[in-house]
């Protein structure tokens, strides 16, 4: 008897010191359920790859009045890469979740699930959208921020004020992907480079091909193609068809 | 018995003979032979070989892919820069622009960047084992090696390897260099580039010789305590003091603070204005705001940072001190970057009524001191070498401490044998790094680094800068070096230089490649603007740019200061690629006039951020351009439309491409563009 606890004791030691993952954390019990998880803010933010985002991820889990639950259990799943902290939780006392996350190595969309349970057991989920950026994406950025954004960009900070309500034809914003999806990457420089009257556009965007290099120029449209919303998806290679 | 029959039996056959014999050797021989060709053939990258060809298979460029692959071991050989990099033997696609797509690692193509793959190699930016043929051996660190990948996040410590520049597409390693050199970092540890250049710190944490002129000995003792406490956004570190050792301090510096030389501090006789708001628009008007923050109810911080955080000046300051310190801060502190106002004692009285206001009861409640003893200043003196604060601030009668904390100029390479990792930690040196910064004294007793408050976002930056400092940044070949930018020594001459010292235009100004990026570069005002109004734009500055905070403060300047001012700009801050000469300053015909109004608003739509009629025009981007006629010299507004970023970089007037006609008419419209000689912007 003594000796058989003494091997389960032994094996368990072991176990514990061969096992390299570690035990995940106690996962908190839930004190209510709600029906249904939304988004509360969080979504659709931009951030150089592997990087954090600027701004929390939180959701809020409500009940079938749209009545906000407290302590409901939430879990967020994203793919590999995603550092989500933390991955689970309870709702607070508003009703909410919230966790920092750092998107992954490889530039674009990240769909983050955040999910919970209802009274049934059945799972209710909500998925929110991240973007994260490579290097010529961050130069458009970048000079996004320095050039484009105070006519294209219709909000306004105490920092910069936005000149867009001041425009007569108003500029696209860079993420309205259903105009800006439709105009090729050759359209789009010739704007860029020549101005608006180039395409017949409005005068009031000027070139920049004199001030922009190349290459600055395709870093603009790359971030343009990165953030626009409905996702941008090319229009392919074409190749002669192998008969 | 039987088991030994049958062995022998076995034996018997395979070794029974000498023929019998040979022939089982060979073949066991011929076997061994086999083992390092199979070995070879079922690796690891020809796994992933196989995988590509089958992914690629079904892609409709599959002929182009098919053709462009290479099988067996792949290798960048780069001798000069040491890369030996075989991981394009299983990342086969990362020049293939059709497979940007792919979603999965290691068939993507490789994110647009400004270096070819075949003349850097991967592990220049990436790290980890370049010979490697594993994945886990060219990703992780092993027992044979001990360089792993560096996590996406600090891929841009990689371009700081040769580019001491700042990058436009490198946001996070800029902010991380600035932020070592603005919070403190470079006081204590010193960073030695390979070039032998020592970095400079960027940050002037005051002179505390004569703190007893300033403030009490209860506030240091609050402050040391808790600095965050007392105003959120102060860079000074937490020591995390005991309630002894902060006495002690506090006692000591008290002890050892001397009077300023001259300098009496007396209450001025003045009266402050008797409206109750005169101090607030004062503080206005005076633009105090464009350098400090105050907090607001919502717990905002307005204002900026480049002078301290004033939400709770008046629980700081002496009011004596205070209205000697309006009234010309260099004879308390020679090189302070606060202009000296010029105010009357009227403004001075009313602006430190305003100002000492500013309290909070609760920060010096609880804190109640008795006299020091000799024991406890002597005490406080120890602690103070021990901590090093004379690493930052000037205090009297201890010297800088040299070498004070361990140098960083190689942090970026230090070998994971060699560090202590706390429990729960992945042992990677990022990880230690960023570690470090978020909670310094949590790995092991007694250590004196002081805990920052800094955001996680910031501590990756200043992660990112640190790795950066590493061992290949100093053996690269030094062509490929692209040095930072460093600030000149630039003293302006003379008594206008006195004078611009004195109102410390360079916190604010750039010239010739000194000072702050706030307000308009100055290198070239003199070849800029016109005499005229520049002498008023000193006596009254009114802002070109109304959406601005920040603007230019009024000096309250002599008409001798001003004349003397102006002269040197005009004379000395002159471009070479500008001739004032070149273009009439009047005469222009009204036809040229004309043409010019019509290609402002059509061609060239100008108002759109510009405003020349403030009943019509909206843009408010660039500057008010209602009276620019009596601003800016016809040869600077030509030039200008020619090449705005010519004369001045980055600034965000796009470069037009403009003909000399269209640049002559337009210099024409905007010169005949004199204003009412009143404001018309309203403020």
């Amino acid at each position: 008897m003594k000796r058989s606890f003494v091997l389960v004791a032994l094996l368990a030691l072991v176990n514990s010191g061969c096992s390299k993952k570690t035990t995940p954390a106690a996962t908190a019990k839930p004190t209510a359920f709600g029906a249904a998880i939304v988004e509360s803010s969080g979504g659709k933010q931009i951030t150089a790859v592997g990087t954090r985002l600027p701004q929390p991820v939180v959701v809020q889990v409500n009940d079938e009045q749209g009545n906000a639950v407290p302590g409901a259990f939430v879990e967020l799943s994203a793919p590999a890469g995603v550092t989500l902290d933390p991955p689970n939780g309870l709702t607070d006392s508003s009703g909410q979740f919230t966790s920092n996350v750092g998107l992954g190595g490889i530039a674009g969309r990240y769909q983050i699930t955040a999910s919970t349970t209802d009274k049934s057991q059945k799972r209710v989920e909500s998925k929110v959208e991240e973007i994260a950026l490579g290097y010529q994406e961050v130069v458009g950025r970048q000079l996004n921020d320095q050039y484009c954004d105070r006519c294209h960009n219709s909000e306004s900070t105490p920092e910069r004020v936005s000149n867009f309500d001041n425009l007569e034809i108003k500029p696209h914003g860079f993420s309205e992907g259903d105009s800006l999806n439709k105009l090729s990457d050759a359209d789009l420089t010739a704007i860029i480079t020549h101005g608006g009257p180039a395409l017949n556009k409005s005068p009031s965007m000027p070139p920049y091909g004199y001030t922009l290099s190349k290459s600055d120029i395709q870093a603009v449209i790359a971030y343009i193609r990165a953030v626009s919303d409905p996702p941008f998806h090319g229009f392919g290679l074409v190749y002669a068809k192998n008969q | 018995m039987a088991l030994k029959d049958k062995f022998a039996t076995i034996w018997q056959r395979l070794f029974g003979d000498s023929v019998r014999a040979f022939g089982v050797v060979s073949l066991l021989f011929l076997a061994s032979l086999a083992i390092a060709p199979a070995k070879n053939y079922f690796s690891e990258w020809r796994h992933y070989q196989g995988q590509y060809l089958k992914m690629i298979r079904g892609r409709g460029e599959a002929l182009t892919l098919r053709r462009h692959f290479q099988g067996d071991l792949q290798q960048i050989w780069l001798p000069e820069l040491g890369v030996v990099d075989r991981c394009t033997t299983c990342h086969i696609g990362l020049k293939e622009p059709s497979l940007a797509d792919v979603s999965y690692q290691p068939f993507r193509k490789h994110p647009a960047i400004p270096h070819s793959l075949d003349q850097f190699g991967c592990v220049m930016c990436h790290r980890g084992q370049g010979p490697a043929t594993t994945v886990e051996e060219a990703h992780r660190s092993t027992l044979a090696w001990e360089q792993p990948i560096l996590p996406a996040k600090y891929t841009e410590s990689s371009c700081g390897q040769c580019h001491r520049d700042s990058l436009t597409g490198t946001p996070q390693l800029n902010q991380g260099r600035a932020l070592l050199a603005r919070s403190g970092c470079l006081h204590c540890h010193a960073v030695k580039l390979a070039d032998g250049t020592l970095l400079k710190a960027t940050d002037d944490p005051p002179s505390l010789s004569h703190i007893a002129d300033k403030t009490t000995r209860e506030w240091i003792y609050a402050w040391i305590k808790d600095p965050q406490a007392y105003a959120s956004s102060a860079t000074m570190p937490n020591f995390k003091l005991s309630d002894d050792a902060a006495r002690d301090i506090s006692a000591f510096l008290i002890a050892n603070s001397t009077p300023v030389a001259g300098g009496s501090l007396s209450l001025s006789a003045a009266k402050a204005a008797t409206d109750p708001t005169a101090g607030g628009s004062l503080y206005g008007e005076s633009f105090c705001a464009s350098c400090h923050a105050v907090q607001n109810a919502a717990g905002n911080l307005v204002g900026g940072d480049v002078g301290p955080e004033l939400t709770r000046v008046g629980s700081k300051v002496k009011p004596e001190w205070l209205q000697g310190w309006l009234r010309n801060p260099r004879t308390y502190d020679a090189g302070t970057g606060m202009p000296h106002y010029r105010f009357n004692d009227q403004q001075i009285a009313t602006l430190s009524r305003f100002l000492m206001a500013k309290t909070d009861s609760d920060l010096l409640a609880n804190v109640h001191l008795d006299t020091a003893t000799p024991e406890q200043i002597a005490h406080g003196k120890r602690l103070v070498m021990d901590y090093g604060c004379a690493s930052c601030h000037e205090i009297g009668g201890i010297k800088k401490p040299e070498n004070f904390a361990p140098e960083l100029s190689r942090i970026g390479s230090k070998p994971i044998t060699q560090l202590i990792f706390l429990q729960g930690m992945p042992h990677t040196l990022p990880d230690y790094i960023a570690g470090k910064i978020r909670n310094p004294r949590a790995f092991a007793q007694g250590l004196k680094m002081p805990q920052h408050t800094f955001t996680p976002a910031q501590i990756d930056a200043l992660t990112t800068a640190l790795l950066s400092l590493n061992d290949r940044s100093r053996s690269l070949p030094p062509s490929l070096m692209v040095a930072g930018r460093t600030e000149p020594d630039y003293q302006p001459a003379g008594k206008a230089g006195q004078l611009m010292h004195d109102l410390a235009c360079f916190s604010c100004h750039r010239i010739n490649g000194r000072g702050s990026d706030m307000a308009p570069d100055l290198s070239w005002e003199g070849s800029s603007v016109q005499r005229k109004w520049l002498q008023d734009f000193l006596k009254n500055p009114n802002t070109l740019r109304p959406a601005l905070i920040r603007r230019m403060p009024r000096f309250n300047l002599s008409d001798a200061d001003i004349n003397e001012l102006t002269d040197y700009i005009m004379t000395v801050y002159q471009s070479p690629s500008v001739d004032r000469d070149s273009m009439p300053a009047s005469g222009y015909s009204q036809v040229e006039v004309e043409t010019g109004k019509q290609i402002f608003y059509s061609k060239y739509a100008c108002q759109s951020c510009h405003i020349v009629d403030t009943k019509r025009d909206k843009g408010y981007v660039g500057p008010t351009l209602t009276q620019v006629g009596s601003r800016l010299s016809a040869a600077w507004i030509y030039a200008w439309m020619k090449n705005p970023q010519a004369l001045r970089p980055g600034t965000i007037e796009p470069n037009r491409g403009m003909g000399d006609d269209d640049a002559r008419a337009l210099t024409a419209y905007l010169m005949s563009l004199k204003g009412s000689g009143r404001l018309e912007a309203k403020q």
